[in-house]
C-alpha cells in the first residue's frame, strides 16, 4: 500500500483517539452481559451508563434521552420510522440513510449555497398532515450549516417534529439540542474519534420510535440486541473529548481557509461550494475544473494524500455528487468535485502538501488540454 | 508451578489451584472476548483506521481487505461462500432481518412462518410483529427434553409458508435442534429455513449445505469475540431475497446500510477462525468439566433436576432446578459465582422462564432454576468452587425454606390453597 | 441491580430462622404468598398473657429481597404488642431495606405475613380480641 501522508477525510471516518482506544481495550476485557443481574453484567451496565451520560452532556440532554445504535445509518432509519408521521419532509441534500428511509418523502430544497430554503418548507409544511421533518446540521460533502433552530420552529409551528441528522456536526460545532429545537437527534461516534459501529438516535421525551430491532428490552425497549459494550464506552469517552476539544475549532478554520485561499490563488475560477454560506470550519469541497473528481482522488491517493470524491457509502461506485447537484451544479461540475476535510492530525504541512498536488494536477490538466 | 495465566474470563489460574474469584459460569449471557481476538481487533482502531468503503484512497483498501478476509473467516466456520454472509450489529439483528426481510419480500406469494415457543425472544417478537402485519405464525411446541417434534413441524408446513424458523441451539437449556432433518424437511416443502445459530456457531459443527439452511443468524460475543457484531448468512442458490430493515448507502450488497465497523468484523472473524480450529477439543473438555460438576451437584444434594435433554445439548451448559429454593435467591447466596436464573435478557423481569414452563417444568420448580454456563476459560478449579458453594448455599437456604420444609413433612405443596400476591 | 447493605445483612444473616409449634395456642401463624409467584413466607409469633410477641420465626422461600424482608418482620415485630405489630407497613420495610422498585412485593408480603399471623393468633383468642 502506499504511505499515507497526509490524511485528509476525516468526514468519511475520523481515527479513534487514543484515549477511547485505551478505554474500548479495557472494556473488551470485561466479561459481562449488561443485561446480567450478577456482579460482571453489572460492571458492564456501570461502563454503559457513565457512557452514556457523556454522550448526553455532549448535546445538553438527560442521560435517558440517548439511544445507542449500531451507528448513524440505523439511527436515521429509526428517526424517520418514528411512530404517528403521516408525511415526511427532508432536505435535498440529507445523507443517503435518511434519503432512502424515507424513499416517499418531499424533498425541500437548497439554494446555491447548500441552505435549506425555509420558505419552500414553510409551504410544504402548509398543505397539511402530521409531518415529520429532517434536516441536517451539517451537510457531509460541503459542510454547509442548515438552519435548524428556525426549520424546527417552523416546523413545530404547524404540529410537526423535526429530526437532525447531527453526525457531521458533532464535535465540530457545540450542539444543544433543546437550543436547536430538534426532537430527533443522530449522532455517529466513528465521525468524531470513536469506534465505528456505534451511534445513537436522541429522543425529546415524549417522541415514540416504532423500534426495528425487537427482542430484548435494551435501551428502554427501544433498541433490542445485546449493547456494543466497547463502542459504546469508546463512543463516550470521543465524545467528552469532543466537548473539551471544540475550542480548537479556530486552527482548523485557519487551514482549512488557507487550502482555499492557495488553490483559488492557482486557478481563481475553482468552485468552491457552499463558501457564502456558514459552514463546518473542516471541511472544503472543491471543483477542480476539466478534471475529474475520482481521476483527483487517484492522483492525490499516490501523493499520499486521502481526500474524496462523492460519499463514501455506496460500496465503491463514485457519481457526481447528488449534494452539489441540488446546490445547482451540473452533474459536469459535480462530478470534478472532491471533498478535503481536516481533523485533529492535520497542520500546515498538509496544507502545504495538498496545495503543491492540487496546483500541479491542474497544471498537467491545463496543458493537456491546451495540447489538444 | 507458580506463573500465572491470564485470561479475562474470571478463570485467571494460579499455582495452587485456588480459582480466583469472582467466578464466571454464564456462557451463554455473553462469553469473555478472547485476548488473541482483542489483539488482532486492536491496531484496526488507530494505527490503521480508515472507512472500509472508501475505495479510493488506501486506507480505505486496507480496511476492505481486512472485512474481505473476515468475511471469508465466517463463512468458512459454517460452510458457506463469503458473498453469503452480510456483517450485522448481532444476532438480534440478523433474527429481525431474516424473519422480517423475509416476509415482507415474499408476502404477494406466501404469508405463512413456523416457529418454536423455545425462541429467542428477539424471534418471537419479529413474529409477533409480523402477526400484526397481517402474517400467519405457527408456534411449534416442543418435547420434555425441549425438542422439536418433526412430524409436528410437517404438518405446520403449508403452500403458504414462507420460512421455518428453529434455532440450532437454545440459550437457556442449550438443547440442540434437529437442523439437518429440519433443513430436509424445508427444502422438500420448498421453504426457506432459517436458524438462529447464535448458541451454536463455534460451539458445534454446523454446516449449510449439509444442513440445508437458508439463513442463520451469528453473534460475536457468543462466540468469543466483540458485542456489537454479527453475521447473517443468506443463501445465493437457491437465492434468498429479503428487504433490508435498514437503507441508506447500500453497503452489504444492499442488505444492511452502515458503515462496517472494521474492528468489529476483524474481531469477529478471528473468533470464527479461533473456534473453527479448537471446537473440537474444547467441546471435549467441556463435556468432562460438565459431567464432573453434575456427579459433584448430584452426589450432594438431592431434588436437582435437569431441565432439558442431556446429550442433545451445547457441552458448556446446565440448567438446574434446586427444588425448593428460589434462583434469584439462591443467586444472591453464591455470590462469588455468576450463573443466572432465566435469559439474561428478561432477568429484570420476575416472570419465571418461559422455556422452562414450554417444556412442561412445573412453574413452582420453574423459579428454582439456574442456568449454569461455561466455556473456554473456566477450568475444573472455577467448578469446583462452583459445586462446594452452591451445594452449601443450597443447604442454607432449605432450612431456611418453608417449602422445604412441608415436603419433609410429607405435606403435597399442591394441596394447599395459596394466597398468592 | 444493587443491593443495599442492610439488605445483604439481613440475607446473609437472617434474624429468626426457624419454626415455632403452629398447633400451640400462644403461637399465630401466617403463611403467605405461592410457589408459582416465587415466593412464600411463613411467619410466625409467639404470644404472651399481656398481648406482646415474646418470639417470632420465619422461613422464607424467595429471593434475597424476600428473605431480608422477613428477617427484618421477625426483627421489628418481637416485644411489641400486637396492636403495634399490626401498624408496621411495608413502605417502612421497603425504606429500611432500600428495596429496588422491582422489589416492593417483597415488603408487602413481609406485611401481609405479619398481619396473617396476628390475625391467626386471634382467631385463636377471640375472647382477647373483643376488648
Amino acid at each position: 500500500m502506499t504511505l499515507v501522508a497526509s490524511y485528509l477525510d476525516y468526514n468519511a471516518t475520523a481515527p479513534v483517539l487514543p484515549e477511547a482506544r485505551a478505554a474500548m481495550a479495557e472494556a473488551l476485557a470485561m466479561t459481562g452481559n449488561p443485561s446480567s443481574v450478577h456482579g460482571f453484567g453489572r460492571a458492564a451496565r456501570r461502563a454503559i451508563d457513565d457512557a452514556r451520560a457523556k454522550v448526553a452532556a455532549l448535546v445538553g440532554v438527560k442521560p435517558e434521552a440517548v439511544v445507542f445504535t449500531s451507528g448513524g445509518t440505523e439511527a436515521n432509519n429509526l428517526a424517520l420510522a418514528a411512530h404517528g408521521f403521516e408525511r415526511v419532509l427532508v432536505s435535498a441534500i440529507e445523507h443517503d440513510s435518511v434519503l432512502r428511509a424515507a424513499p416517499e418523502a418531499q424533498r425541500i430544497p437548497v439554494n446555491a449555497d447548500g441552505v435549506v430554503n425555509l420558505q419552500a418548507l414553510d409551504d410544504a409544511l402548509a398543505a397539511g398532515g402530521k409531518a415529520l421533518v429532517s434536516v441536517m446540521l451539517a451537510n457531509n460533502e460541503a459542510g454547509v450549516i442548515q438552519p435548524v433552530a428556525k426549520a424546527a420552529a417552523i416546523a413545530h409551528r404547524y404540529g410537526a417534529a423535526l429530526h437532525c441528522d447531527a453526525v457531521q456536526a458533532a464535535g465540530k460545532i457545540e450542539i444543544d439540542m433543546g437550543a436547536l429545537g430538534a426532537d430527533m437527534l443522530t449522532l455517529s461516534a466513528h465521525k468524531l474519534g470513536g469506534p465505528s459501529g456505534v451511534g445513537a438516535l436522541i429522543l425529546r421525551d415524549g417522541v415514540a420510535l416504532n423500534p426495528a430491532l425487537l427482542g430484548g428490552g435494551q435501551e428502554s425497549w427501544r433498541r433490542a440486541g445485546t449493547e456494543n459494550l466497547a463502542g459504546i464506552v469508546g463512543f463516550g469517552v470521543a465524545a467528552d473529548i469532543a466537548a473539551r476539544d471544540l475550542e480548537k475549532a479556530p486552527a482548523l478554520a485557519g487551514l482549512r481557509d488557507e487550502i482555499e485561499r492557495r488553490v483559488l490563488v492557482v486557478a481563481p475560477d475553482a468552485p468552491i461550494y457552499g463558501k457564502a454560506a456558514p459552514r463546518l470550519v473542516n471541511t472544503s469541497c472543491i471543483g477542480m475544473p476539466g478534471v475529474k473528481g475520482e481521476t483527483q482522488v487517484m492522483a492525490f491517493d499516490l501523493a499520499g494524500i486521502a481526500v474524496s470524491a462523492g460519499a463514501a457509502c455506496s460500496s465503491g461506485k463514485v457519481t457526481p455528487s447528488a449534494v452539489l447537484q441540488a446546490m445547482g451544479a451540473s452533474k459536469e461540475l459535480a462530478g470534478q468535485a472532491i471533498r478535503v476535510s481536516l481533523g485533529r492530525g492535520n497542520g500546515p504541512g498538509d496544507v502545504a502538501r495538498f496545495a503543491a498536488v492540487w496546483k500541479d494536477l491542474y497544471d498537467r490538466a491545463r496543458r493537456l488540454k491546451q495540447a489538444a | 508451578m507458580s506463573t500465572v495465566t491470564k485470561t479475562n474470563g474470571g478463570g485467571t489460574q494460579t499455582g495452587d489451584n485456588r480459582p480466583k474469584l469472582p467466578i464466571y459460569l454464564d456462557y451463554q449471557a455473553t462469553t469473555p472476548c478472547d485476548p488473541r481476538v482483542v489483539q488482532t481487533m486492536l491496531p484496526w482502531f488507530t494505527e490503521k483506521f480508515g472507512n472500509p468503503h472508501s475505495r479510493n484512497h488506501s486506507y480505505g483498501w486496507e480496511a476492505e481487505e481486512a472485512v474481505e478476509i473476515a468475511r471469508k473467516q465466517v463463512a468458512s466456520i459454517v460452510n458457506a461462500d463469503e458473498r453469503e454472509i452480510v456483517f450485522t450489529s448481532g444476532a438480534t439483528e440478523s433474527n429481525n432481518t431474516a424473519l422480517k426481510g423475509v416476509a415482507r419480500f415474499y408476502k404477494d406469494r406466501k404469508d405463512h412462518l413456523v416457529t418454536v415457543v423455545t425462541e429467542h425472544k428477539c424471534v418471537l417478537d419479529s413474529c409477533r410483529h409480523l402477526e400484526q402485519e397481517g402474517f400467519k405464525v405457527t408456534y411449534l411446541p416442543v418435547k420434555k427434553d425441549g425438542l422439536v417434534d418433526l412430524d409436528q413441524l410437517k404438518s405446520a408446513i403449508t403452500d403458504k409458508t414462507v420460512m421455518v424458523s428453529v434455532m440450532a441451539a437454545n440459550n437457556e437449556i442449550g438443547v440442540i435442534q434437529p437442523l439437518a432433518e429440519i433443513g430436509k424437511i424445508c427444502r422438500e416443502r420448498k421453504t426457506f429455513f432459517h436458524t438462529d445459530a447464535a448458541q451454536g456457531v463455534g460451539k458445534i459443527p454446523l454446516d449449510v449445505e449439509a444442513m440445508n439452511i437458508d439463513l442463520m443468524s451469528i453473534s460475536g460475543h457468543k462466540l468469543y469475540g466483540p458485542k456489537g457484531i454479527g453475521a447473517l448468512f443468506v443463501r445465493r442458490k437457491p437465492r434468498v431475497r429479503l428487504q433490508a430493515l435498514m437503507t441508506g448507502g447500500g453497503q452489504e450488497r444492499g442488505f444492511r446500510s452502515g458503515t462496517l465497523p472494521t474492528p468489529l468484523c476483524v474481531g469477529l472473524g478471528e473468533a470464527c477462525a479461533i473456534a473453527q480450529r479448537e471446537m473440537g477439543a474444547e467441546a471435549e473438555r467441556l463435556k468432562m468439566l460438565r459431567d464432573r460438576f453434575l456427579a459433584g451437584i448430584n452426589k450432594r444434594l438431592p431434588e436437582v433436576f435437569l431441565n432439558g435433554d442431556l446429550d442433545k445439548r451445547l457441552p458448556g451448559n446446565l440448567n438446574l432446578s434446586f427444588a425448593y429454593v428460589e434462583g434469584e435467591g439462591l443467586m444472591m447466596g453464591i455470590k462469588d459465582v455468576a450463573v443466572s436464573s432465566g435469559s439474561a435478557c428478561t432477568s429484570a423481569s420476575l416472570e419465571p422462564s418461559y422455556v422452562l414452563r414450554a417444556l412442561g417444568v412445573d412453574v413452582e420448580l420453574a423459579h428454582t432454576s439456574l442456568r449454569i454456563g461455561f466455556g473456554r476459560f473456566t477450568t475444573e478449579q472455577d467448578l469446583d468452587y462452583a459445586v462446594e458453594h452452591i451445594v452449601s448455599a443450597v443447604d442454607r437456604l432449605r432450612a431456611m425454606s418453608p417449602l422445604w420444609e412441608m415436603a419433609q413433612q410429607g405435606i403435597d405443596i399442591k394441596s394447599i390453597k395459596w394466597t398468592g400476591h | 441491580m444493587a443491593y443495599s447493605e442492610k439488605l445483604l445483612e439481613h440475607y446473609e444473616n437472617p434474624r429468626n430462622v426457624g419454626a415455632l409449634d403452629k398447633d400451640a395456642a400462644d403461637v399465630g401463624t401466617g403463611l403467605v404468598g405461592a410457589p408459582a409467584c416465587g415466593d412464600v413466607m411463613k411467619l410466625q409469633i409467639k404470644v404472651n398473657e399481656q398481648g406482646v410477641i415474646q418470639d417470632a420465626k420465619f422461613k422464607t422461600f424467595g429471593c434475597g429481597s424476600a428473605i431480608a424482608s422477613s428477617s427484618l418482620a421477625t426483627e421489628w415485630i418481637k416485644g411489641k404488642t400486637l396492636d403495634e405489630a399490626d401498624q408496621i407497613k411495608n413502605s417502612h420495610i421497603a425504606q429500611h431495606l432500600a428495596l429496588p422498585p422491582v422489589k416492593i412485593h417483597c415488603s408487602i408480603l413481609a406485611e401481609d405475613a405479619i398481619k396473617a399471623a396476628i390475625a391467626d393468633y386471634r382467631a385463636k383468642h377471640p375472647e382477647k380480641t373483643e376488648g
